[in-house]
């Protein structure tokens, strides 16, 4: 088997595990009131650090400002007008990184 | 079951405009991956691993020269965030260990993100429909990607990795951040991945940022 088809079958089987390990091992026991209030803002830290991480760094991890960084800026300005404007905002990111690109 | 089905089909609805930016990414995907991985394995992960950032952060590895211990634990360290996101959705989940353990497979950060209903319950039928919608166009994507590449080229010329960060940024401003401790927690989480981006393995800073939530533990405040 190549590198690429054991690569395939090891996350297959790792992300199955890591998914799933939560409920199978907690099942739906009633969660305490402090636990269900860090849950609460679980959403909110994983979202930014998803932005962050994908907006200002590169593959090798520096921290940089590219096309990207202006793309965001683009979607931040159509949610300013219209927080639901969602696949308006994400369109606008795409083609400003592309401009960017395309210019710089 | 009425609830199952509504919940299901309101997932659905929510999940439609962004499969879009899922076809355009999973072509991406397939573009880059057919030179490193051949033809078929790229259509088979994106079928039955179905995360995007372990892809394409294991396929950066193979690219590179990078064997398949490697690569695999790159992807490993990328999905470290559906830990907690699972532990998060376990007491909204039915039935036996196994359904339980069926019913996160579907677990995606955005259905994830959106099926908070508040006070540590998630809508799980939601969450199923919202993938439902992606699923498809994330693996009929890459097959597009794999079989059309020569003639695409390079996808980040055409701004296809600035879509999810702002699809992110819109969830974010939304329901997930009523509050001001929700936006003290958004701030903290990306400090932490920004700090800890150029020192660590890739993941691990989204993983460790899950840490930001404990600010809820804080006593005082404005409560919401």
């Amino acid at each position: 088997m190549t590198a690429a088809w054991v690569t395939v079958f090891g996350l297959w089987a790792t992300v199955v595990v890591t998914k799933g390990i939560g409920p199978v091992a907690l099942g739906n026991r009633e969660l305490p009131r402090p636990l269900t209030k860090v849950i609460d803002l679980l959403a909110p830290a994983i979202l930014a650090a998803l932005i962050a991480v994908g907006t200002f760094t590169n593959a090798d991890g520096d921290l940089v400002i590219d096309a990207r960084a202006a793309g965001l800026a683009a979607a931040a300005a159509v949610y300013a007008v219209s927080r639901k404007s969602i696949v308006l905002a994400i369109g606008a990111a795409a083609v400003t990184a592309a401009l960017v690109r395309a210019i710089a | 079951m009425d609830e199952t089905e509504g919940g299901l089909r309101q997932g659905m609805r929510a999940g439609a405009p962004i499969s879009l930016a899922s076809l355009l990414l999973g072509i991406s995907f397939g573009v880059l991956a057919e030179p490193v991985m051949g033809t078929a394995a790229p259509i088979v992960m994106s079928a039955i691993v179905f995360a995007g950032s372990a892809q394409f952060g294991a396929l950066a590895v193979l690219a590179a020269g990078g064997g398949a211990g490697a690569a695999i634990a790159a992807g490993v360290l990328l999905n470290m965030r559906y830990l907690p996101m699972g532990i998060s959705i376990a007491a909204s989940t039915e039935g036996g260990w196994f359904r339980r353990g069926l019913a996160a497979q579907p677990l995606i950060d955005a259905g994830w993100a959106m099926s908070y209903r508040g006070d540590g319950r998630y809508d799980i039928p939601y969450m199923w429909g919202f993938t439902a919608v992606n699923y498809p166009m994330w693996v009929g994507g890459t097959a597009l990607g794999v079989l059309t590449g020569d003639m695409i080229g390079d996808p980040d010329r055409l701004g296809l990795d600035a879509l999810f960060p702002a699809f992110f940024l819109g969830l974010l401003m939304g329901e997930a951040t009523e509050g001001r401790r929700g936006w003290v927690a958004a701030l903290l989480g990306a400090t932490i991945a920004l700090t800890l981006a150029p020192v660590t393995p890739a993941g691990v800073p989204v993983m460790t940022a899950c840490l930001a939530a404990l600010v809820a533990l804080v006593p005082g405040g404005d409560d919401s």
